[in-house]
């Protein structure tokens, strides 16, 4: 999977949304389910898809941080999608996670199961509500009208940029 | 061969190399300024750096050539074949050079007159005469050529470089002229003439090394280590079965990839002399600028450590010799006026010792006056004047790493700006390093820099907290110490603070469930049978014991960088996977220390907290917490009580209706609170001892409860006798304890000692007491007034000048520092400035003496400056003061 670069990936699909007047063009999603909402992340940021996993806790680190787990010899830092949203939390030994790369350095964000890979019409594209959740519209780039259903585009950028360690003491 | 000749004739060759493709480009496109620039870039840098090595020919040659270059740069000059056939040619002549240099060592002798000539000739806009004769044999009689403005002659140069050698190195060899004659004679240099430059021969050196990007090899150091944490599970795994057909492959491929992890490290690995190929310069720059004769001696110069690692100490080390030559080492005059030798020494020295790095950077110079130091210290008010004096003198030469620090007198361009020493300390510490100071005055300094081989792979102890596991860098760890309730290393608890006795010396002890916040401090109590671990682990000076649930055995783990949302915490130093496959974080032992106690590893970590922290603490004062009679608790500023004791109650003895007991040969009598409570029945009785000059007084209380550092609000005055009101202290009311009370209670003369007698008939002795606090106006009203003062009271400075309007005079103020509106520094100021009062001598009072503060009362006209709590001072003061005052009437 070509996702070396996850953020020429992420511009991509942002410039892609802007181009939506164009009315050209589609976006590849891969979908979760957290709490019955469909989410979607850019498909080229994507590296992997796990089952549940073991996670190693890490003392000390910020609320959404779930732990860490090894992936092929490589350390990946699990983020409680469900935390970051403001969600009821569920049980992280039972989720299932997308690995994303963001600077480098890997990511698992946990949620409660994993989709398809949607291809979506840009003119389906929204901005997202003025009415939404802050702490949702934060991370979500836009909202695309599925059939029956909207999809929510969350942006990894933005996910992960936000975290900090609360006093670190 | 010299690595720094060799380094240079593999990038020469390099450079050449690319010169003759871009200049054959530019004949062929002779307005393209990339390649122009270049080109330019190109030949500018190789005169460069002959000028560095002391090439003079070298040099000569690409100097002329850069000249053309940059004219044809500028637009002055046209690319002609004429012109580029010129260059390359000079190209050829430096390839000729470089091969005798490398088969010698030193440059061939003769004279490149001719082809400078043209060159010049050249870059002038002149004709170019016809074809060049090959460069003049080496035997021949060197043409004298006329120096340009600013060069020097080849003489000069050589003899620069050869003192240079020989004053700062003793590492480098002196090149021998005399072989180089004769390799030359016998090997005439090769001359080509054609206008296309033919690689003259690939230099042998150059093939003999390639240059390999620093990313490929991170990236094969990243898979080797890779491939370490593979080896690692699989032993882990294989060790579980005895006989396993593995076995045999496994032990071979453990084998092979140690040897491979071996081999790559190496590639990393460099001689340390690369880090201190500029220092020879620098401080014979260094040496002419301060006119100083210094002999830099480095030693171990290829002793090798990892690349990431020598680049992150080259600036501090640079930084560190720097300093040595500019504050460590004297004038010569001063040298010799101290008996030394004129020429100053600077050594480095390198070594390995136990799979770390050693360097020592020592000079023989006036080494660091710890007096000035402290003197500093005072001035800048890092430290007051009794944390100074608790301070060894290691402890105050550390101090010379704290930000902010300079003992040189005058800041020069070189040093002394007081940034630096302790950037160099961070920049050794980031890397695992330690860096010690040894420095005797007069007699030079020592710094010894403790870094560990390489970054990438560490040996560490594995441990377990509350089910967790973390690992531990061996480095900081002393020894590990079992602890449990029978053992005879057992837990000790001060108030919360765990401690354990260890070879007579009590080691604080920090709970990592704690520090992790992965337990409640409650959970700690050892059931029995229960064992706890303790890793006793050493940051800078500093000792302490980390306790863990389980120890694990140690591990060779590959350090990998957490992610950048964790990087704030200061707990962890990275994380890695273990051989079991398990991710689990490595503990950063300078940390824990930091985050988990005051004393900052032996000196401060930055003058501005300090400051900070000072100011805080100014306007708290240290409270003796007890109890007595009733339930609720009773405090007193623990400045007053002499001395905490139990004595034993059959010891008491009555007479006058009053309780006595015999004190260290005298009689004390013994006071209670009131009359709510009687003494013990038996046993030992606490007592708070009051003590004055001959006098003592037991004060009879339940039990010492605590000492708090608290602010002091007295925020209800108290309408009974004894106490001057009630504060909080902890959170709790507690009862302030007048002591003046139940001091004239116990002796009726306490207040008039002999000292203030003499002045006893001295009526007219007026103070004015200016004090914001009410608490210590309560408590020094009586306390002056017994003493024989009628004491006038101003709740601030307003007030006080207010009195002076109204005309009123005063023997003496005793003025408060800390005071809200107008402080005591400004009263005094006030005071001094009006003839009025300007005669009156002012004693200022504060609860924290701070040597700033001090020399700041003293300018702005304080008489003294006495500690709140001391009364015998204040009244010796007064005494003092007032007699001076007389004498001067």
């Amino acid at each position: 999977m070509s996702a070396l670069d996850p953020n020429n990936g992420n511009d991509l699909s942002l410039n892609a949304a802007d181009d939506q007047l164009n009315g050209a063009g589609s976006e590849e999603f891969v979908t979760a389910v957290i709490d019955g909402q469909l989410f979607g992340i850019p498909v080229l940021s994507v590296q992997d898809v796990l089952g549940p996993q073991t996670l190693a806790n890490i003392p000390l680190a910020p609320p959404e941080v779930a732990g860490s787990l090894n992936l092929r010899g490589r350390i990946v830092t699990a983020i409680d999608l469900r935390k970051r949203l403001g969600m009821e939390p569920a049980d992280r030994e039972k989720s299932m996670s997308i690995v994303v790369d963001h600077h480098g350095e890997l990511y698992s964000l946990l949620i409660d199961e994993v989709g398809e890979v949607l291809r979506v019409p840009l003119q389906d594209y929204e901005r997202n509500p003025p009415t939404l959740d802050s702490r949702w519209r934060d991370v979500s780039q836009g909202i695309f009208r599925l059939e029956g259903r909207l999809l929510v585009i969350l942006q990894v950028q933005r996910l992960l940029d936000i975290i900090k360690v609360a006093a670190a003491a | 061969m010299d690595d720094l000749l060799s380094e240079f004739l593999t990038e020469t060759s390099e450079s050449l190399a690319t010169l003759d493709v871009e200049l054959v480009k530019l004949e062929q496109d002779p307005n393209a300024p990339d390649l122009i620039d270049n080109i330019f870039r190109l030949v500018h840098t190789i005169k460069g750096t002959c000028g560095f090595l002391g090439l003079p020919r070298l040099e000569a040659v690409a100097h002329s050539a850069e000249n053309v270059l940059g004219k044809v740069r500028d637009h002055e000059l046209v690319v002609t074949p004429v012109a580029v056939s010129l260059i390359l040619k000079s190209l050829d002549r430096i390839k000729d050079l470089l091969a005798t240099l490398e088969a010698t060592e030193a440059e061939p002798e003769g004279d490149d007159g001719d082809l400078i000539t043209q060159l010049d000739a050249m870059a002038l806009g002149e004709d170019v005469p016809g074809d060049i004769e090959a460069p003049v044999e080496p035997e021949a009689k060197p043409v004298e050529r006329q120096l340009k403005a600013g060069e020097a002659s080849e003489e000069e140069l050589e003899r620069a470089f050869r003192e240079t050698e020989i004053e700062a190195t003793e590492v480098v060899e002196t090149p021998d002229p005399a072989p180089a004659a004769v390799q030359a004679k016998v090997e005439p240099p090769k001359v080509e003439v054609e206008p296309r430059a033919e690689k003259s021969g690939e230099s042998s050196v150059a093939s003999q090394s390639i240059r390999v990007s620093v990313d490929v090899l991170e990236d094969l150091m990243t898979m080797v280590s890779e491939l370490v944490l593979t080896r690692n599970q699989l032993m882990q795994m294989v060790r579980g079965h005895a006989d396993s057909e593995f076995k045999v492959p496994l032990q071979r491929l453990s084998h092979v990839t140690t040897e491979l992890q071996e081999g790559v490290m190496k590639t990393r690995m460099q001689p340390i002399g690369n880090a201190w190929a500029k220092l020879p310069r620098i401080v014979r720059d260094l040496s002419h600028e301060l006119g100083k004769k210094i002999d830099l001696q480095m030693l171990g110069a290829d002793t090798e450590l990892d690349r990431q690692v020598l680049e992150l100490i080259k600036d501090p080390l640079t930084h560190m010799v720097r300093n040595s030559a500019d504050h460590g080492l004297e004038t010569p005059d001063e040298r010799v006026a101290a008996g030394k030798t004129e020429t100053g020494k600077v050594v480095l020295n390198a070594f390995h010792e136990g799979g770390h790095i050693i360097i020592q950077i020592k000079d023989d110079g006036r080494g660091i006056n710890v007096d000035k130091l402290r003197a500093k210290m005072l001035t800048s008010g890092s430290a007051t004047e009794a944390e100074i004096a608790e301070m060894t003198e290691q402890q105050i030469q550390m101090q010379i790493f704290a930000a902010g620090f300079s003992t040189a007198d005058k800041v020069t361009a070189v040093s002394g700006r007081g940034v630096g020493m302790d950037v160099v300390r961070t920049n050794i510490e980031k890397i695992g390093g330690t860096i010690e100071l040894d420095s005797e005055w007069g007699k030079g300094s020592s710094f010894t820099i403790k870094i560990p081989l390489t970054l990438a792979i560490v040996s560490a102890l594995i441990v377990e907290s509350c089910d967790d596991r973390f690992a531990i860098p061996q480095l900081s760890v002393v020894e590990l110490v079992r602890a449990s309730k029978e053992s005879e290393h057992r837990i000790e608890m001060i108030k919360d603070t765990p401690v354990l006795r260890l070879r007579n010396r009590l080691l604080p002890l920090v709970y990592l469930g704690d520090c992790l916040k992965l337990a409640d401090a409650s959970e700690h109590e050892l059931t029995e049978g229960a064992e706890v671990f303790v890793v006793v682990s050493q940051v800078g000076s500093y000792t302490f014991g980390i306790v863990v649930d389980r120890v694990f055995d140690t591990e060779e783990i590959v350090v990998k960088p957490v992610t950048p949302l964790l990087r704030e915490i200061a707990m962890f130093s990275g994380n890695t996977i273990l051989g079991d496959g398990s991710v689990i974080m490595i503990l950063d032992p300078n940390g824990i220390a930091a985050t988990t106690s005051d004393t900052k590893v032996g000196e401060r970590a930055d003058d501005g907290e300090e400051l900070g922290h000072a100011v805080a603490t100014s306007d708290t004062t240290t409270m003796l917490v007890f109890r007595a009679g009733s339930d609720e608790p009773k405090a007193v500023p623990l400045s007053l009580v002499a001395r905490l004791e139990e004595i034993d109650v059959n010891t008491v003895e009555q007479a006058n209706g009053q309780n006595l007991v015999q004190y260290r040969g005298k009689l004390m009598p013994l006071v209670k609170m009131d009359n709510g409570y009687d003494l013990r029945e038996s046993g030992r009785q606490p007592i708070l001892v009051f003590a004055d000059g001959d006098h003592s007084m037991g004060l009879v209380v339940d039990e010492i409860v605590d000492i708090v550092e608290s602010r002091l609000d007295i925020e209800l005055t108290a309408s009974e006798p004894g106490y001057l009101g009630s504060a909080v202290i902890e959170g709790k009311a507690t009862n302030v304890v007048d002591v003046g009370h139940y001091l004239s209670d116990a002796f009726s003369d306490w207040f008039t000692s002999p000292d203030e007698a003499a002045f006893g008939e001295d009526d007219g002795r007026s103070l004015l007491l200016v004090d914001d606090s009410p608490f210590f106006r309560n408590m020094l009203t009586p306390l002056l007034e017994v003493a024989g003062y009628r004491v006038t009271v101003a709740t601030n400075g307003d007030e006080a000048l207010a009195l002076r309007e109204e005309g009123v005079a005063f023997d003496c103020i005793v003025s408060d520092i800390e005071m809200p509106g107008m402080n005591g520094f400004e009263l005094a100021e006030q005071v001094k400035s009006d003839s009025r009062w300007q005669q009156t001598p002012i004693v200022a009072l504060s609860s924290h003496v701070n040597p700033k503060d001090l020399e700041r009362g003293r300018n702005v006209g304080f008489s003294d400056y006495v500690g709140k709590f001391d009364r015998d001072a204040l009244l010796s003061t007064l005494s003092q003061t007032l007699a001076e005052k007389v004498d001067v009437a």
